[in-house]
């Protein structure tokens, strides 16, 4: 250290007391900051000719989608949407603190349970006023998803996909496969598919993409004791050690030594891409599979054929449908026009806007073109309106808190090593009441 | 500036000033960190859904009784903890320490050695959970492509695999820990008189005796750190978990008392009653364990 790196040491400045008064001012004004902001931000953006929106459209394709549905929405009203976009993953998550803070005045949602939780725990307003302009648009079943248990309109829906399995034309063609529609062609044909140097049925559940498995063992409820068990099961009103219960993994058990192993550690999408690549023959998903492919020769080879049949009584009448829309936020800043906007979105014209950026997904509304549609769509469109119920997805249609912390960690486990189940369903039932009391 | 002359007498300024300074950060203090804590036992005795404070009913002990006789994932959660500890003292922690002893002899490129071992610690544990996330991927990754070109036709799902994949999370995490550790150690060593060492081989002391008997007792204020930092990572254990595990929580195999705590008040509908009671656990387990390691020192350091 030289002599000169010294000196501003001993030259005369501001005193040590005053410095640290200083910091000490400073430091005071930093605890203060965040009562302040807070207070502040509670009156603020009362401007009658915006409308705050809470998106969870991260991915550059829904973003893409909603700009331009907001944009339209602008063009029409002359209202101005300020759109606040979160990571999907981390909006579901911080949801209850999101909903009593500052929200939104508009926010995406998501139909079914999930919906009606806040609904019931009134961190949502009802709709009830724009439902009697848009009602026309919706099919009863579409309705039904977007009311509370008190019957009561919150939630105004935009597009919906459906669960299926798919698999490419082309490989079935070469092999000679046939489309199974019952359980036991489907487990041959997975078997033959084996044989035949495939893994038959594409397996990615790895990572934050557990909820994955939820489709298979949400189909197999489904269609061995039907929509009304099922419903029951996931609200937590049946028990889970009920034989019913334990039929779902025994048949699971019987398709397990056909899933691509080491799925545990592989994501959705690297899975899915195995079923693109032929190298998988079969995959149980949904719809949004499309947002993987990028070439349109492929997109034009892939199919999907409805989950087959186990129970006859209950045939493949149930169709797995998540729908995405909006919801109202508790003490909107600007009712009125949050209001207009919810309209806007429920409309065919805000449809058809957010079809055309975003091609994977279904349009709620009735009314809205479908002549852009691709092959793939018109399919899906046509299982949809064939069903006799409408299932949304595991942890839709059940206690979210139950399903990330119970369920699936119990299902995810078994697949490691599929046993009889007893063990991990006894382990579900112990944690059950401990969701489904209030 | 009007500083009293006599250092015993303190000016009525003098005294508002330390009041001030002192009883802010203090205020802080009980703020920020000691009423949340205390909230957290006390909410650790009822159940709440996070919505709006009428939703808080008292419910006693009974948190408490369900995570101990029936949270399956609770014990597990326990003996990952146990072995995360153990499992970190006895493989990166002594390996660190043996890194810096012989990086601390003059041996070439030792500057080298040096950063290339630090490296991991500047990157932040979510970064090394996304760079190991990568090695161990089953399809692509760096491990099963080279098992796979040693001939190996196993497959191994490295994350996915419950009986493995906290395995795989402790390799990852003592990875970054050696260099830590190894940088502390070596502060500590080129601090340390070299004439002791040089006695110590006069007196005909082997490399290994001086290690043990002279270089380790004399540094036994790097020690403590050493056993004190050990302790914390391994209890507050959490991001590099969180990210192998795919951010949404525990998974079979790898639950940690810090993620189940997440697990049960982060979310859509939060368990913050619950929640707390573990977190309660989890501060308690922290208390006796750092607790007792520092009364034992300083007592000792005492007499």
């Amino acid at each position: 250290m030289t002599q000169q790196s010294r000196t501003p040491l001993a030259a005369p400045g501001p005193g040590r007391r005053q410095v640290v008064g200083r910091l000490f001012g400073l430091g005071a004004a930093a605890l203060a900051a965040p009562v302040l902001t807070a207070c502040g931000g509670a009156t603020a953006a009362s401007d009658p000719k915006t409308v705050t929106f809470g998106s969870n459209g991260a991915d550059a394709t829904p973003k893409a989608a909603y700009a331009a549905v907001t944009e339209a929405f602008t063009a029409q009203s002359g209202l101005k949407v300020k759109t606040n976009t979160v990571d999907h993953d981390t909006f579901q998550k911080t949801i209850t603190s999101y909903l009593q803070g500052t929200p939104d005045d508009v926010f995406t949602w998501f139909a079914g349970y999930r919906m009606q939780y806040f609904a019931k725990k009134g961190l949502c307003s009802p709709v009830d006023d724009v439902w009697e302009k848009i009602g026309d648009g919706f099919s009863e079943a579409t309705k039904q998803l977007s009311r509370g248990a008190d019957g009561t309109y919150y939630f105004v829906p935009l597009y919906t996909y459906p669960w299926a399995v798919f698999y490419r034309k082309s490989l079935f063609r070469e092999r000679g496969y046939e489309v199974p529609r019952t359980w036991d062609q489907f487990v041959a044909l997975a078997k033959r598919m084996k044989k035949d140097g495939l893994f038959p049925i594409a397996s990615g559940y790895g990572g934050g993409d557990t909820w994955s498995v939820l489709g298979a063992f949400d189909y197999l409820n489904l269609r061995a004791n039907g929509y009304d068990f099922h419903t029951s099961l996931m609200r937590g009103q049946v028990s889970f050690t009920d034989r019913r219960a334990a039929r779902v993994l025994d048949l699971w058990r019987e398709l397990t030594p056909y899933y691509q192993p080491s799925g545990g550690g592989r994501s959705w999408q690297d899975a899915a891409q195995t079923l693109l690549d032929k190298k998988s023959g079969m995959a149980v998903i949904g719809l949004f599979l499309g947002q993987q492919i990028t070439d349109d020769a492929v997109r034009a080879d892939i199919d999907f054929f409805p989950f087959p049949e186990v129970e006859p009584s209950h045939g493949q009448d149930t169709v797995e449908a998540p729908t995405d829309g909006f919801m109202l936020s508790r003490r909107p800043k600007n009712e009125e026009g949050a209001k207009k906007f919810l309209e806007f979105l429920g409309s065919a014209r805000a449809e058809e806007t957010y079809m055309r950026a975003d091609p994977s997904n279904l349009a709620a509304n009735e009314q809205a073109g479908t002549g852009s549609y691709n092959a793939l769509q018109k399919k899906s469109a046509q299982l949809i309106e064939s069903a006799r119920h409408i299932s949304q997805f595991a942890d839709r249609d059940s206690d979210p808190g139950f399903v990330s912390t119970v369920l699936l960690p119990g299902l995810t486990e078994w697949l490691s090593h599929p046993d009889d189940g007893s063990a991990t369903l006894k382990k579900i039932e112990s944690q059950r009441s401990r969701f489904f009391t209030a | 500036m009007s500083a009293a002359s006599s250092p015993s007498r303190l000016g009525r300024g003098d005294r508002l000033f330390l009041a001030a300074v002192i009883g802010l950060p203090l205020l802080a203090l009980l703020v920020f960190v000691w009423l949340p804590a205390l909230a957290s036992i006390v909410l650790s005795f009822t159940t709440w859904d996070g919505i709006g404070l009428s939703g808080i009913h008292v419910t006693g002990i009974d948190n408490y009784r369900q995570i101990f006789t029936n949270y399956p994932p609770f014990w597990p959660a326990v003996w990952h903890n146990v072995l995360w500890l153990l499992f970190t003292a006895l493989l990166p922690t002594p390996f660190g320490v043996f890194l810096a002893y012989q990086l601390d002899r003059k041996i070439r490129f030792t500057r080298v050695y040096q950063t290339a071992i630090f490296l991991p610690m500047v990157l932040s544990l979510a970064v090394v959970g996304f760079i190991w996330e990568i090695i161990y991927n089953p399809d692509t990754g760096l491990l099963n492509s080279l098992l796979s070109a040693a001939g190996s036709a196993h497959h191994i799902d490295w994350l996915g695999n419950p009986h493995l994949n906290l395995w795989a999370v402790l390799v990852a995490s003592g990875w970054r820990h050696t260099g830590y550790i190894m940088i502390l150690y070596l502060a500590g060593l080129r601090s340390f008189d070299p004439a002791l060492k040089e006695a110590a081989a006069l007196d005909g002391a082997g490399g290994r005796q001086t290690f043990f008997r002279i270089v380790l007792p004399a540094l036994k204020p790097v020690n403590i750190i050493i056993v004190v930092v050990t302790v914390m990572e391994s209890l507050r254990a959490f991001d590099i978990v969180y990210v192998l595990g795919g951010g949404t929580g525990s998974k079979p195999g790898m639950e940690l008392l810090s993620l189940l705590i997440t697990d049960n008040i982060i979310g859509e509908s939060g368990h913050i009653g619950y929640g707390s009671a573990l977190a309660v656990v989890l501060l308690l387990v922290s208390l006796a364990a750092i607790g007792t390691f520092l009364v034992q020192t300083f007592r000792k350091e005492d007499s």
